[in-house]
């Protein structure tokens, strides 16, 4: 079977809305220094580069790899550049892993980025003839539907949005790299502002993010520092366009999680997982999600936030990092949340550390709802 | 490593024109191809490669994936790059052993579009990108750093062009184009027949492991080798006239163990054939390119797949028994990924593959 693998090393660039500071080089490089520092190691010690970003129509470089390589010390070594959607950062981390659970590596670095101050990602991502007239403006109004589909089939009260809304940001003030950071943030503020794609308002929505996220992972041999150890990765994808497909919990997201959780033996996710970082990019996701990873019953997972079982001090955390509610580099929030799930594991979270943490979940979606990917880390060996 | 061999290779008849297909419609049966070729309908991995800004649209891999029939649903990847980046991640992930198969494709309309402009924004955003240069402009940069003033620098780019139009027209898959004629320069010193045509076409290959393979294929195409490397992404910080990384990619994988029937070579531009044979340091007696290679159909981002599939297709039909397949990204042969197939007649024991990325190191 595959070979062990850990992450060694996680460095993350501060998400915000536009940093002028630096080029696309820069920031990349800024995320995958701080990795290496963590690792103790240098681009010298690196085998393999894996980046991955959201459409490159975001910043209007066509395959901007090539051009990253230099600042990635990439240069006599193999470079991948992985593309699935919103799940990008996430197919990332588990593209870099299975060069060395493959054996063909030792020391990989992965390396995930969006800078969306240098375009409209937006109108990035809203089709336009011959492809398709777009009924849609934007990943808001396409999943708004879906939302609305949750509520009416499970009953949801309408204040369970604003509710994870709030619960995400006040989890960002204890992440020094978050981006949106509201002091005094409560329900009313959150139902106070603009309705943007019913039932969406505008704090219930994910942030337009520049950022960088970077790993080093590493083989069981070449362990420098403090691992969190893979016990399981996994990638599903369906169709967009199959009739019949369930957008609201797509069998994707189920397939994919029961994979990573057999692999991980897990039989019971809110008991045997410490704290999961889970691609919520509008507050909804949250109970939509708890559901198709089968953290509560169908129709239920809104009682679970109603009730702050998801809450830092909940008994399943989620999202303690801020999540993609409170940063978004588009093509690094996947990569983000498999990074800060190894935080935790390794016991290097900071504020937000979930005291004791052992077992964590990272996930990433994408597409129409439609690409997923997971892995489980733990402190424990497998 | 385990063994992994290619068992089955479809690809459109390319055409230099748009035919009114989509993207997915366009690839449709060339995966309905290789699953009847196979007789596989579910595979343990699916990896795909392709570029958005041929289309001009974000996702084009999305609707792709509606041609796959993927329900229930496939573990499945995507990379932006050329799909034979694609076959090495599948490659990778059969390294793990707990799947059997793999299915690889590639597809790219650039007839949509232009493409020399498009590839303009692959440079650095900051410092190559405003100078305007366009794709053939900065190969025409590197056929002059190669040529210089060698007297029989043009006669040997034609004779690459001649040879290579002459098998596409034998290849009912390539274009159908006439021997090479003119003596003005598109960019000095490229004319227009150094350049790959504008070519839209898809490509899929079938991945098996082990058992499996034998099972599928009576002469299954082993890899043997199989490495990818990058370098300086800056014109200016390379010796454009050589290929460092398809050097050493190619010594990764193993090319000069032995000897090599045929060799399918990433070809864009005539004069890289000289650069890319001296770099992999392919015997005189090498077939080059048998199928006309890029310069007689270039579906970009299926064009590197494709020259692992011919390759492949001449193990699996007894014509080779060693054959090489070279694939490119980025500008000036940045990027190269070099592929060593062999027919079981030349296996090395099973128990000591002979090549493996990284093995050189220990």
């Amino acid at each position: 079977m595959a070979n062990r693998c850990a992450v060694i090393g996680v460095g993350q660039t501060r998400y915000t809305t536009k940093r002028r500071d630096v080029s696309i080089a820069g920031l990349v490089r800024e995320a995958a220094i701080r990795a290496l520092d963590d690792a103790g190691l240098t681009f010298a010690d690196i085998d393999a580069v894996v980046v991955g970003k959201a459409p490159d129509l975001f910043e209007g470089i066509m395959m901007p790899e090539v051009y990253l390589a230099d600042a990635l010390g990439a240069a006599g070594k193999p470079l991948t550049r992985v593309h699935t959607a919103g799940s990008v950062g996430g197919s990332t981390a588990l593209v870099g892993a299975s060069l060395i659970q493959g054996g063909v590596h030792d020391r990989v670095l992965v390396v995930a980025f969006e800078k969306q101050s240098e375009s409209n990602a937006t109108w990035a991502l809203s089709t336009h003839l011959p492809f398709g007239a777009s009924l849609v403006v934007g990943a808001g109004g396409y999943f708004a539907p879906h939302i609305r589909e949750y509520m009416r089939r499970s009953g949801a009260p309408d204040h369970v949005g604003a509710l994870v809304a709030v619960k995400d940001r006040r989890n960002a003030l204890k992440n020094p790299y978050a981006h949106l950071k509201i002091p005094g943030i409560d329900r009313a503020m959150v139902e106070s502002t603009p309705m943007l794609w019913e039932p969406i308002r505008y704090l219930e929505t994910c942030p337009s993010s520049d950022g960088a996220c970077a790993m080093v992972l590493s083989s069981e041999k070449a362990v420098t520092g403090t691992p969190a150890w893979i016990h399981g990765t996994a990638m599903r994808s369906e169709p967009l366009m199959r009739a019949g497909r369930d957008t609201v919990s797509p069998q994707a997201g189920k397939d994919c999680a029961a994979d990573v959780y057999r692999q991980a033996g897990i039989s019971d996710p809110r008991r045997d997982i410490d704290v999961a970082e889970v691609y919520v990019p509008f507050s909804w996701y949250e109970p939509m999600w708890l559901e198709n990873l089968g953290f509560a019953p169908e129709n239920e997972g809104w009682k679970l936030t109603e009730a702050g079982c998801t809450a830092l001090d909940g008994d399943i955390p989620w999202n303690a990092s801020g999540g993609v509610l409170s940063s978004n580099p588009i093509g690094a929030s996947g990569l983000i949340r498999f990074a800060e799930a190894a935080l935790q594991v390794r016991g290097m979270a900071g504020e937000h550390q979930v005291e004791g943490a052992v077992t964590a979940l990272g996930h990433a979606y994408g597409g129409g709802a439609q690409f997923f990917a997971m892995w489980i880390v733990g402190s424990r060996k497998p | 490593m385990r063994e992994v061999a290619i068992v089955a290779f479809a690809q459109t008849v390319h055409t230099g024109h748009d035919t009114g297909l989509t993207e997915a419609e366009m690839l449709h049966p060339v995966i309905d191809e290789v699953q009847r070729a196979t007789g596989l309908t579910r595979f343990g991995f699916t990896c795909s490669g392709s570029c958005d800004y041929l289309a001009g649209a974000p996702f084009s891999f999305v609707s792709a994936l509606d041609a796959l029939g993927a329900w229930p649903p496939i573990s499945e990847s995507h990379v932006e790059m050329d799909a034979a980046f694609a076959l090495y991640e599948a490659w990778v992930r059969l390294q793990h052993g707990d799947i059997d198969s793999a299915l690889v494709y590639g597809f790219g309309k650039s007839s949509m579009s232009d493409l020399r402009e498009i590839m303009t924004l692959q440079l650095d955003p900051y410092y190559l990108a405003p100078l305007g240069l366009d794709q053939v402009s900065y190969a025409a940069l590197q056929a002059a750093a190669l040529g210089g003033d060698r007297a029989d620098h043009r006669g040997a780019l034609d004779e690459i062009v001649r040879r290579s139009r002459a098998d596409g027209r034998a290849n009912p898959h390539a274009l159908d184009l006439p021997d090479p004629s003119g003596t003005d320069d598109e960019v000095a010193p490229l004319r227009p027949y150094d350049i790959a045509p504008i070519t839209d076409g898809a490509a899929a290959v079938v991945l098996a492991a082990g058992d499996l393979a034998r099972e599928l294929a009576a002469t299954p195409a082993y890899i043997r080798g199989i490495a990818h490397r990058i370098e300086p992404h800056y014109l200016g910080m390379r010796d454009l006239a050589r290929s460092p990384s398809a050097a050493d990619a190619a010594r990764a994988a193993g090319v000069g163990k032995g000897p090599v029937d045929v060799a399918e070579l990433h070809v864009q531009f005539s004069h890289e054939e000289l650069i890319l044979r001296e770099a992999l340091e392919l015997p005189e007696d090498t077939v080059i390119n048998p199928s006309g290679g890029p310069l007689a159909a270039n579906p970009v981002m299926a064009t590197g797949l494709i020259r692992i599939g011919e390759a492949a297709r001449r193990i699996l039909d007894g014509g080779a028994r060693r054959a090489v397949a070279h694939a490119s990204s980025g500008p000036c042969l940045q990027h190269n990924l070099v592929t060593v197939l062999e027919s079981a007649l030349e296996s090395v024991p099973e128990s000591a593959p002979e090549t493996q990325e990284g093995a050189d190191r220990g």
